[in-house]
């Protein structure tokens, strides 16, 4: 077992056989893959050394230490807490030694061909077809809410490869290419007014089977894998007091007495005690998985991650009194990275009502918590034993 | 904030629970709990003895040197989670808790401070302060006259009374005690008034000290008993979750209905949160960190509404069966609305978080 003192030892040889200050950026990130230094409790050969995951603070402080560049995983956010655990779980040894490297550095952006049109909640629903022609899958449909696909290189991507069984069974998983003459990416314009998100629409996009993840008609179960990933990474990271949407509207209530009245405050109380308990809630949860205990807990941090950012962005815009009338900018833009916190109150406001809607809407994360850590029985489902071909859309 | 508290249960807090749980779920279950209320004295004392004595619970706070177990607010944190859970009458929170606390303010190698605190750390004596159950930490104690609402005062040997010149042991005999009839049947309440001006008791602190003194226990009064409402929350989901898997109503389990899943969900959630924010005053409690304050006006702000929340959905989700006298919905309930007066309101310590997080009133 590779400890913290290897670690450290591998770490400072990198840094000493490539020093960040005089080796290209693309150069040194490939160099930290090759030295199993990118996410240590990966493989050896994969980026990693078959270490404890909790270790990978070791090696990034000490590159933080030496001011060495990161693969800035803001932009690659999908490829990195999605796409790469669903091809190391579920990937040929090919597709793991083509895809993982320059997924890591960030040579190649990843975005995610889940949601339809006709199929949000009930993802397993979705429409569009693969149909097997030779050594290729040749797919059409259209996906929607697709970030980063403008400037994405591949796609994980889920499609119908069997309509005659139930619905869960007939889906089958791929790595799908965005630059195939097929994929046509259009900007989708949300209710802030910028385009964050795409549709996507497939036509004869030929996909070669090597590029498909899991078994043909297994496609439900290699997504769990997707799934469960992006619960985790939503609404999971470390803040200080304050650090979260409060802290803007905190400022300005300290800034600006003018502002102030006695039903605001009230309001800014009761709210400012929810979001340092949710904080709180974080920490625990943290220190719950470095003691080596996961509970369910981290179930719920998304839920109240939404209805916060919405109800605390709320009372921003009525605080500001003239100013909350104002937005600040509805000119349509692409942007690469999302910050729900940036811009200014009126952006935060909108934004914020995606919260309780990407990545499972709260209604299913309610539904998810009552029945697999509550226990609680399922509604009575009339969808699960029907060809999917025979459902009402 | 400086260090991040530690917000987990160690293996001797879990230990502790098992033998406080193992004891209640034997000898405290709902038909004897009901059986003692409505006999007018909900105490038992052989469990009682049981709790302070056998187990050590007693004298968690209190030093090895006093006789106690020189451990510390958060395995007591730990004690008051399953005696919220079990909804059981004893004086833990106003003995065990807020009395052993000012009298641990005081000067401790004074015999009269070291004596009462031994007794105290095995459960053979019991001291309470003559407060109102509803005072804040940042509220002045009465000057003096009769106390109402003064809580498990019908379970005391002795009383520390608040008087402008400093605190004062007073032997319960010494004393006019009457009771009232309390909302929280498990939680008796008591007038405390001056039996004659010729029986004052002992005074322990001047006044300076006494202020201090009373401050320092019903901080840690409010930020335990955020615990005790963990505990009460927890046990009220449970039993929600329990009764609507089984009961069928429209031939389902009524649990299945989203109307009624997502509401426990809810409660859920709300209760993750509460632990987080328990554990918090708690730890900050035991390492007398700078932020104590805070931590318990927080916990308090949060938890005493959850705990009501959860209480109230409890008997909402029962039914009819939740509205009657024999189900121990109604136990809950009456225990989770009182606490949310105890220590203070959740409005009064939001409006002490003002003051500590820096966000002022208007004008």
């Amino acid at each position: 077992m590779t400890d913290a003192a290897e670690l450290r030892d591998r770490t400072r040889a990198l840094l000493r056989a490539h020093p960040p200050a005089t080796t290209d950026r693309t150069d040194f990130l490939r160099a930290r893959f090759d030295a199993g230094l990118a996410w240590v409790h990966y493989p050896p050969g994969l980026g990693g050394l078959g270490a404890p995951r909790s270790l990978q603070s070791v090696v990034d402080g000490e590159l933080a230490a030496a001011a060495a560049p990161d693969n800035d995983p803001r932009r690659i956010g999908i490829g990195l807490g999605m796409a790469a655990p669903t091809l190391l779980a579920h990937g040929s040894d090919e597709v793991k030694q083509r895809f993982l490297r320059p997924l890591w550095v960030g040579e190649e952006v990843w975005c995610q061909l889940f949601s339809e049109p006709g199929a949000g909640s009930d993802l397993a629903a979705l429409s569009t077809r693969a149909v097997r022609d030779g050594a290729d899958w040749v797919v059409n449909g259209q996906k929607v809410w697709t970030s980063s696909a403008h400037v994405a290189r591949w796609a994980i991507l889920i499609a119908r490869t069997d309509p005659d069984v139930p619905k869960h069974q007939g889906l089958t998983y791929f790595i799908c290419d965005m630059s195939h003459p097929g994929v046509e990416v259009r900007p989708l314009r949300q209710i802030t007014g910028e385009a964050e998100f795409n549709e996507v629409f497939l036509t004869d996009v030929r996909i070669p089977d090597a590029h498909r993840l899991g078994g043909t008609g297994d496609g439900w179960r290699v997504a769990q894998t997707t799934l469960m990933n992006e619960r985790v990474s939503i609404g999971g990271a470390r803040l200080p007091r304050e650090g979260g949407m409060i802290g803007p509207v905190a400022t300005a209530w300290r800034e600006r007495p003018e502002l102030r009245t006695h039903d605001l405050h009230q309001r800014l109380l009761a709210l400012w005690v929810e979001a340092e308990v949710a904080r709180l809630t974080g920490e625990r949860l943290r220190q719950q998985l470095v003691a080596g205990e996961p509970g369910p807990e981290g179930s719920g941090m998304k839920l109240q991650f939404a209805r916060l950012n919405q109800e605390i962005s709320g009372l921003e815009v009525e605080l500001l009194g003239e100013e909350g009338l104002l937005y600040d900018d509805w000119t349509l833009c692409r942007p690469e990275l999302v910050d729900f916190t940036g811009r200014e109150a009126g952006y935060r406001y909108l934004r914020s009502k995606g919260n309780s809607i990407e990545g499972g809407t709260s209604e299913v994360l309610l539904n998810i918590i009552a029945e697999r850590v509550l226990r609680l029985p399922a509604e009575p489902r009339t969808d699960k034993d029907v060809a999917w071909k025979d459902l009402t859309r | 904030m400086s260090a991040q508290p530690d917000l987990l249960y160690s293996g001797t807090e879990n230990d502790l629970r098992a033998a406080v749980r193992s004891l209640l779920t034997d000898r405290a279950d709902t038909p004897a709990l009901l059986a003692r209320v409505e006999s007018g004295d909900p105490y038992d004392t052989s469990l009682w003895d049981t709790l302070a004595a056998g187990i050590g619970a007693a004298g968690l706070l209190i030093p090895e040197k006093l006789g106690g177990q020189g451990a510390g607010h958060r395995e007591a944190a730990v004690v008051l989670e399953e005696l919220g859970r079990a909804v059981t009458p004893a004086p833990y929170l106003t003995g065990s808790v807020v009395a052993t606390e000012m009298l641990l303010a005081l000067d401790t190698q004074a015999p009269e401070v070291a004596d009462l605190l031994e007794a105290l750390a095995t459960g053979h004596r019991v001291a309470v302060p003559a407060l109102p159950l509803t005072t804040a930490p940042d509220d002045a104690p009465p000057a003096g006259g009769p106390v109402n609402a003064v809580a498990d005062a019908v379970r005391a040997d002795v009383l520390l009374v608040p008087r402008p010149d400093g605190l004062y042991a007073v032997e319960a005999a010494e004393v006019t005690l009457t009771p009232q009839t309390p909302l929280d049947l498990t939680r008796p309440l008591a007038t405390v008034a001056p039996l004659g001006e010729d029986t004052p008791g002992t005074r322990i602190a001047d006044a300076p000290t006494a202020r201090a003194a009373v401050r320092r226990g019903l901080l840690a009064g409010a930020g335990l008993l955020a615990s005790e409402q963990l505990g009460l929350a927890e046990w009220c989901l449970e039993e929600s979750v329990r009764h609507t898997r089984e009961r069928h109503q429209f031939n389902r389990p009524v649990g299945s209905f989203q109307a009624l899943k997502h509401r426990m969900a809810q409660l859920w959630v709300e209760i993750v949160n509460a632990r987080a924010a328990a554990r918090a005053a708690a730890d900050a409690l035991a390492t007398g960190s700078p932020d104590t304050p805070l931590a318990v006006a927080l916990a308090q702000a949060y938890c005493s509404q959850v705990a009501v929340h959860a209480a109230e959905e409890c008997v909402q989700l029962h039914g009819g069966i939740g509205m009657t006298w024999e189900h121990p919905a109604h136990l809950a309930l009456k225990r989770a609305k009182a606490d949310s007066l105890a220590f203070g309101t959740p409005g009064r310590h939001r409006q002490s978080l003002a003051t500590l997080a820096d966000l002022p009133a208007p004008g």
